[in-house]
C-alpha cells in the first residue's frame, strides 16, 4: 500500500490557505448530525474537543484522569513558540518552519511544518483572548524568552507552568461546551479498541475505570489525542498514567505506527537516586538560558563544587558549540552529557550527573531576577533532591521526555484509516527525529485549535451525515467481546510477578539498548529478550482483584502488555533505521568527531509499521520525504 | 527505615471503610511518599492481597491528582508541597503515619484513599471561563495588562484543583478554589464581560455541590500545595456583592 501524504500542491507558504479555501464544508445546520469521539484531553485532544462542540459537532470526549484538566500536557514548564516578532529580532514564519526542520533533523514532512509556524501566531492570540496570564513587561506587553535549537526570542510563558496554563485554557473552553451539553465528558475511562466497520474508523471500546463496566461507542469520526508512549521505558518524565495504549490498539486494527524509534531524550532531568524510583523529574529547558553546564576537568573529582576553580572546570557545551553554547538543541546535550560521565567525568552519586550552574548568572543579575524566573523550579528540584540550587549547582542527566513517533497522518492529520485521525504526540508529523524546545504545546494547540477542526470537517463531507452505525453492529460486538476476553485473562493468570515488575524489567532493556546510544548488538539482543518477558508475562503475571471495580493493577496490565508488544516495534524501528539523526544515536553511525551521522541517501523518509501479528514482523512501508524549499544541510550548532 | 502505617480502606463508594495497619520496611528518605506506597503495594500483591488504590499521575506536582490525609493534614506536613513531593525524610524510623482520603461530603470516597472531585469541573462547567470561540482573537498584544495585573493573576491561576482546601477546611468548603478561578479571570481585562454572571454561576454551583462556607480559619490558605493566598477570598466575596 501506498502511502500519500496528500501534501496540497502550489508553494509552500500558500498551501494551507489554498487547501482552507478549497475544502469541502460541513453547513452548520449539519454539523450537529454527526458524532466525533475524542480520546484524550491534554492540549491536543482538549482543544479539539472544545473547538468542534464550538463549530456544532456533537462530541463524547475521553480521558482517563479524574478531570480534563489533569492531563499530561499539564506537566510541561518552559513555554510555547510562536513566530510573532514581539522582540523584533529577526523572527518570522519562515524562520520558526527552519528551525524546526533543522531541529528535527530533515525528518519531518515540510508542508506540516510550515503550517505549524504559520497558526503558531493564531495560538497566542487564542490562548490570551481566554485569559491564559502569560508573562507580561512592564508596558502591559507580553514578555518572550529564548529557548534551545533557536537564535531568537519566540517563546512565550507563563513563569515555568506553561503547559498548566494552556492546558487550563484549553479546559475552560472544553468545560464550557460541556457546560453547555455540547460535548459529553467521560473521565476516568480508558479507550480499549478502535471499531473499523467498511475501513473507516467507526467507534470505539471503552472501559469505565469505577465500575469496570465496558460499553461500545458508536460515531463518524475519532479522534486520538491520547499523547506519547515514552512509559515504555518505565522511567521517564512522563506522568504514571500516559501508555500506548490507544495508538497501539489502533495500530493493530490497521492504523500505521510511524517512526516509533524517535523518541526524545531531555537533557535536563534530574538523576534517578534508586531504584525505587518511579518516575523522572524534568527540570525545565528554559534554565539552560541562565545556567552553566560543566563537569570537573579530572576524572572523578569528588570534591565540593564549590571548592573546584575555574581554571579546573569543563563548561563542555560551551567550548564545543560556541555560538549556541548551552542553548543547543537538546538531543546534542543529551549525548554530550552521557560522553562526559561515560568518560568519568560525570559528577553526584554514581557519576549520572553534570552540573547546572547558576552562580554567575546570580551574581550577574541577583539571586532575586533567578528566583523570579525559575523559583518554582529551584523549589521543586530542593523538594526532590534536599539541596539548595541557589547555593550549590543542581545536578542534571538525560531522561527520556517525548515521543516524535505516533502514528501515521496525512496532511489531513487523518491515519491511513479513513475516520481514524491522530493529534499532537499521538501523531508522527512535525518534530521529525526532534522536537526542540517549546514546540510540543505548540503542535498541540495548533492540531487541536486550528488544524484539525478543518480537516475533519472536509472528511465528514465527503462521508455525509446519517452514517453513524448502530452499536448492534458486529463489529462493535467483537470488538467488545475481545476487550473483555483480554480483561479476563489477565485476571485468570494469577502468577507470582507484578505488573510494575515487568514492566521495570522491559524498561531496563529499553533504556540500556534502545536508549542514547544504540547499536545493532544491542537491539538485535532486545530483539531477543522483549518476547521472553512478554511470554513470561502472559504465563505469570499477577493481577489481584476483580474486573468490576476500580482496579489499578487491572489498567496497568492492560497497558504493560501493550509496552511489552510496542517495545519490539520500536527496537525493530531503530534497527532499521542505519543512521544517526536528531537524538537517534546508532554508534556504528557517527561523524569522526562523534556527532551524528545521516544518511539522507538511504533514510530520507518516515518509516510506517503494518501490524501482522504477535511475534510476527511488521510490514514497513516508506514515505519519502520531499525537501523542495530547504536544502538538505548537516546539522551544525557550532 | 520502618514505619507503621494505618491506611483506611474502604472497597467502594458503598460499603463501610476502616483503617487498616501495614508495616513498610526498609523505606529510603530520598523516596517520595508515593513511591512508599508503591513499595507497600508490590509486597501486598505478591502476598495475594488487593493494593492500596490512590490518585496520581505526573508526580511532579502540577497535575492534582494526589490527594492523601497524611495524619490529618492534606498532603502531610509540608508546607506548599502535594504528596507526590513529599518525601519520606520528613518522616522518621518508626513513625506511624495515618492515611486517609479527603473527607467532604462533596467528595465522595470512591475506593481506599479515592474520592470524587468531580464536583470542582462542575463549577468550572458553570462559568470559570472567558466565552471566545476558536479563531478571530486580536492580536494578543492588542491587550495590554500591566504586569502587576499579570503576576496576580498567574498567582491565582497556578491552583491545581487537588482539592487540600476542601479536604483542610472543618466546613468542607471550596472558597478557595473557586476565588482563585474568580480572581485570576477578574484580574485581567478579557474577564470582565462575564465577571458578574461568572462569579454568581460559580457560587451557585459550588453551594449545589455541598461545599460549606469560609468561616476565616484559613485552613485553606495553611494546606494549599501551591500557596494559594486566601486574599484571594476577599476577591471572590467583593465580586460576589458586586454582582
Amino acid at each position: 500500500m501506498s502511502l500519500d501524504s496528500k501534501i496540497p500542491s502550489g508553494p509552500l507558504e500558500k498551501k494551507w490557505d489554498d487547501y482552507k479555501s478549497h475544502i469541502k464544508l460541513v453547513n452548520p445546520a449539519n454539523k450537529r448530525k454527526y458524532t466525533v469521539i475524542v480520546i484524550g484531553t491534554g492540549l491536543a485532544g482538549g482543544s479539539a474537543s472544545a473547538t468542534l462542540a464550538e463549530l456544532g459537532y456533537n462530541v463524547k470526549t475521553f480521558c482517563f484522569q479524574d478531570s480534563p484538566r489533569r492531563a499530561h500536557s499539564i506537566a510541561a514548564q518552559g513555554g510555547i513558540n510562536a513566530a510573532k516578532n514581539y522582540q523584533n529580532d529577526g523572527d518570522s514564519v519562515y524562520r520558526l518552519f527552519y528551525d524546526t526542520i533543522k531541529g528535527g533533523d530533515f525528518r519531518a514532512r515540510e508542508a506540516n511544518v510550515y503550517r505549524l509556524a504559520q497558526v503558531s501566531t493564531n495560538i497566542i492570540d487564542q490562548c490570551v483572548a481566554q485569559g491564559v496570564p502569560f508573562a507580561r513587561e512592564y508596558g502591559g506587553h507580553l514578555d518572550n524568552r529564548s529557548f534551545g535549537g533557536a537564535q531568537v526570542s519566540r517563546t512565550f510563558y507563563a513563569k515555568g507552568q506553561t503547559g498548566q496554563q494552556l492546558l487550563l485554557g484549553a479546559y475552560s473552553a472544553l468545560s464550557r461546551q460541556i457546560g453547555l451539553g455540547n460535548v459529553k465528558m467521560y473521565p476516568r475511562t480508558e479507550m480499549l479498541d478502535v471499531v473499523v466497520i467498511d475501513g473507516h474508523a467507526k467507534g470505539v471500546v471503552i472501559r469505565d475505570l469505577v465500575t469496570g463496566q465496558v460499553t461500545v461507542h458508536s460515531a463518524d469520526a475519532v479522534v486520538l489525542a491520547s499523547g506519547g508512549y515514552g512509559n515504555v521505558f518505565y522511567l521517564s518524565t512522563n506522568a504514571k498514567g500516559s501508555n500506548v495504549t490507544a495508538t497501539f490498539r489502533a495500530y493493530k486494527k490497521g492504523a500505521f505506527f510511524a517512526n516509533p524509534c524517535y523518541t526524545q531524550i531531555h537533557p535536563t532531568c534530574i538523576p534517578v537516586s534508586g531504584d525505587h524510583q518511579s518516575k523522572l523529574t524534568l527540570m525545565s529547558e528554559s534554565l539552560r538560558n541562565d545556567g552553566r553546564i560543566w563537569v570537573p576537568k579530572k576524572q572523578g573529582d569528588t570534591r565540593n563544587p564549590a571548592d573546584i576553580p575555574e581554571s579546573e572546570r569543563d563548561y563542555y557545551l560551551e567550548r564545543k558549540y560556541p555560538s549556541y553554547g548551552n542553548l543547543c538543541p537538546r538531543d546534542i546535550a543529551s549525548r554530550s552529557a552521557k560522553e562526559v560521565c561515560d568518560a568519568g567525568f560525570g559528577v553526584g552519586p554514581g557519576g549520572q550527573g553534570v552540573y547546572l550552574d547558576f552562580s554567575s548568572a546570580i551574581n550577574r543579575l541577583g539571586e532575586h531576577t533567578i528566583a523570579e524566573r525559575y523559583g518554582n523550579l529551584f523549589q521543586m528540584y530542593e523538594q526532590i533532591t534536599g539541596e539548595n540550587p541557589y547555593k550549590v549547582p543542581m545536578r542534571i542527566y538525560p531522561a527520556v521526555h517525548y515521543t516524535m513517533g505516533g502514528l501515521w497522518v496525512d496532511y489531513n492529520l487523518m491515519s491511513n484509516l479513513p475516520g481514524l485521525f491522530v493529534i499532537g504526540e499521538a501523531n508522527f508529523s512535525d518534530h521529525g527525529a526532534n522536537r526542540l524546545g517549546a514546540s510540543a504545546l505548540m503542535q498541540g494547540l495548533a492540531d487541536g485549535y486550528f488544524v484539525l477542526p478543518y480537516t475533519i470537517g472536509n472528511y465528514l463531507a465527503e462521508v455525509g451525515f446519517g452514517k453513524t452505525p448502530s452499536t448492534d453492529h458486529a463489529e462493535f460486538k467483537k470488538a467488545e467481546t475481545d476487550a473483555n476476553s483480554q480483561l479476563n485473562k489477565f485476571l485468570s493468570i494469577k502468577g507470582k510477578r507484578t505488573v510494575d515488575s515487568f514492566h521495570k524489567e522491559l524498561g531496563k532493556i529499553m533504556w540500556n539498548n534502545c536508549g542514547m546510544a544504540r547499536t545493532d548488538k544491542s537491539l538485535k539482543e532486545a530483539l531477543v529478550k522483549i518476547p521472553e518477558i512478554r511470554e513470561e508475562f502472559w504465563k505469570n503475571v499477577n493481577v489481584p482483584g476483580s474486573g468490576s471495580d476500580l482496579n489499578q493493577s487491572l489498567e496497568k496490565a492492560g497497558r504493560v502488555a501493550d509496552f511489552l508488544e510496542f517495545g519490539e516495534l520500536l527496537c525493530l524501528d531503530a534497527l532499521t533505521r542505519e543512521e544517526s539523526c536528531g537524538g537517534h544515536f546508532r554508534t556504528e553511525h557517527q561523524m569522526d568527531d562523534g556527532e551524528a551521522k545521516r544518511d539522507d541517501d538511504k533514510f530520507c523518509h518516515a518509516t510506517a509499521w503494518e501490524w501482522k501479528g504477535v511475534g510476527a514482523k511488521p510490514t514497513e512501508h516508506r514515505e519519502k520525504l520531499e525537501f523542495e524549499n530547504i536544502k538538505l544541510a548537516t546539522r551544525s550548532y557550532k | 527505615m520502618d514505619l507503621k502505617l494505618k491506611v483506611w480502606r474502604q472497597k467502594n463508594a458503598k460499603e463501610k471503610g476502616k483503617i487498616v495497619n501495614y508495616d513498610a520496611k526498609d523505606i529510603s528518605p530520598d523516596m517520595s511518599f508515593l513511591e512508599m506506597i508503591d513499595v507497600v503495594n508490590e509486597d501486598l500483591i505478591v502476598k495475594g492481597d488487593d493494593p492500596i488504590a490512590f490518585e496520581h499521575d505526573c508526580r511532579e506536582g502540577i497535575c492534582g491528582s494526589c490527594n492523601i490525609m497524611i495524619n490529618g493534614e492534606a498532603h502531610g506536613p509540608l508546607p506548599g508541597v502535594t504528596t507526590c513531593q513529599l518525601h519520606m525524610r520528613s518522616f522518621k524510623d518508626g513513625d506511624t503515619i495515618y492515611l486517609e482520603p479527603w473527607r467532604a461530603k462533596a467528595f465522595p470516597v470512591i475506593k481506599d484513599l479515592i474520592v470524587d472531585r468531580s464536583g470542582f469541573d462542575r463549577i468550572i462547567q458553570s462559568g470559570g471561563f472567558v466565552s471566545i470561540n476558536t479563531g478571530g482573537a486580536p492580536d494578543a498584544n492588542a491587550l495590554p495588562i500591566p504586569k502587576k495585573d499579570a503576576d496576580v493573576a498567574m498567582d491565582a491561576a497556578t491552583c491545581i484543583g487537588c482539592g487540600a482546601c476542601v479536604a483542610s477546611c472543618k466546613n468542607a468548603s471550596a472558597m478557595l478554589f473557586v476565588s482563585a478561578k474568580v480572581s485570576h479571570l477578574a484580574l485581567l481585562p478579557q474577564g470582565q464581560v462575564e465577571k458578574k454572571e461568572r462569579v454568581k454561576n460559580m457560587v451557585n454551583a459550588m453551594d449545589k455541590e455541598g461545599f460549606g462556607n469560609c468561616t476565616n480559619q484559613y485552613e485553606c490558605e495553611a494546606a494549599c500545595p501551591k500557596d494559594i493566598k486566601r486574599d484571594f477570598i476577599r476577591v471572590l466575596n467583593k465580586e460576589f456583592i458586586l454582582s
